[in-house]
């Protein structure tokens, strides 16, 4: 399974960013290899408009399973990732990566409806 | 004559002075007034007059016809993110968009026709000695100029010179506030004589340098906050046209929704300095 986090630095000990359109750093996780991919958001996140759609289409073109966020998505954010069909889980805003992981296969994270 | 009245910082006195002025000035001259702040006119409140008109405003949407090639260009060329493409699937947030054609025009298989979408009400009132008219933005539309554009074209059309047109523009100095200063032949910026006034107003002393307009400061308030304002102006070389006293029974008369020049002598001798600063300016000719 393929998750995307929000992040604000390029491995799994980072702080979880808990904001999704304006987060610092996308990281790509995949629980069967274990190995991890951290893609670059500044540019995403310092539009002056649409920052969430544009970062729900960056996400849209990793095509992940699953999202793990902290505040989740706004309306525009939501409507975008809507269509892409992936399944968010929010509440990991004050976790590391790496805790953000281990909630979420513990099923401790709440999983939202876009 | 187009006149706005501006202000950067909200809460100066743009409506006060735009609501006695173009009254006060209607009992000579033919005036309209016109209330730009889009997302929340309150001149209307100093007004009564009669409810002649009121017209739907439109801006022009793409709308997605469902087909897509995924060439990607529609969302290329959009500077506000107002359109994303997702496979062969596209996302328009039409709050993000401005109207400019662009995705529309460049989509190769035109599935992206722009469409009429309301936006706001466009009201006319008659009163006793003047005209007026208000725009109100929809409740959740996010973009200001497009009414504010349809309002100032509507009154440049149906208004000529010498009709004395005043303008109650919108507070900060963002793109409605562009939008509304565009139309002016001569800005008067109102500001109280505080730190704060003073800062918001050196902002728009820079806008309006900046759009080459001709412009003058009122200060309301007067007496309260420091003299830094007069000083600025003076070391910036920017006309000070009038002062209008800072009194609580001022306040009183305004917060009852009554106008001020015919209660108060200050006032009025306000407006009548503003007045022969008007018409000693030689702007009538213009449009």
């Amino acid at each position: 399974m393929k998750i995307v986090l929000t992040s604000k630095g390029n491995d799994l000990d980072s702080m979880m960013d808990p904001r999704f359109g304006r987060a610092e750093c996308l990281i790509m996780y995949d629980d069967e290899t274990k190995q991890h991919v951290a893609f670059d958001n500044t540019e995403s996140g310092n539009a002056a408009h649409g920052a969430g759609p544009l970062t729900a289409q960056k996400v849209f073109k990793l095509k992940p399973d699953v999202i793990i966020t902290g505040n989740g998505p706004g309306n525009k954010a939501a409507a975008t990732l809507k269509i892409a069909n992936i399944s968010m889980y929010v509440g990991a805003g004050n976790m590391t990566v790496n805790e953000a992981l281990q909630a979420f296969q513990q099923e401790k994270l709440q999983k939202i409806e876009l | 004559m187009n006149i706005v009245i501006a202000s950067g910082k909200g809460g100066t006195g743009k409506t006060t002075l735009a609501t006695n002025l173009a009254s006060y000035l209607a009992l000579k001259h033919q005036v309209i007034l016109s209330d730009l702040d889009v997302e929340e006119p309150n001149s209307a409140l100093f007004i009564n007059g009669e409810q002649k008109r009121q017209t739907e405003k439109f801006k022009m949407i793409p709308k997605w016809n469902g087909e897509c090639t995924a060439c990607g260009i529609c969302q290329e060329v959009c500077a506000y993110n107002a359109i994303l493409q997702l496979g062969t699937h596209i996302i328009l947030h039409a709050q993000l968009c401005h109207s400019c054609y662009a995705c529309s025009e460049l989509c190769p298989i035109d599935a992206l026709p722009m469409e009429p979408v309301q936006m706001g009400l466009m009201t006319e009132l008659k009163t006793p000695v003047m005209d007026f008219i208000e725009s109100k933005l929809n409740v959740g539309e996010e973009q200001a100029v497009p009414l504010i554009k349809e309002t100032t074209d509507f009154i440049q059309e149906q208004y000529a010179d010498p009709v004395i047109k005043i303008y109650d523009a919108p507070p900060g100095t963002s793109c409605p506030v562009i939008e509304a200063v565009k139309t002016a032949d001569y800005v008067i910026l109102i500001t109280e004589p505080t730190p704060f006034g003073l800062h918001d107003m050196s902002l728009m002393v820079g806008v309006v340098r900046d759009m080459g307009k001709p412009f003058g400061v009122v200060i309301n308030r007067y007496g309260i906050g420091n003299d830094d304002v007069l000083d600025y102006c003076k070391k910036e070389n920017i006309d000070v046209i009038a002062r209008i006293p800072n009194e609580r029974e001022i306040a009183e008369t305004y917060s009852r929704g009554e106008l001020l020049f015919e209660k108060f002598p200050a006032v009025k001798s306000a407006l009548q300095d503003i007045e022969r600063h008007l018409f000693s300016l030689d702007l009538g000719g213009k449009s």
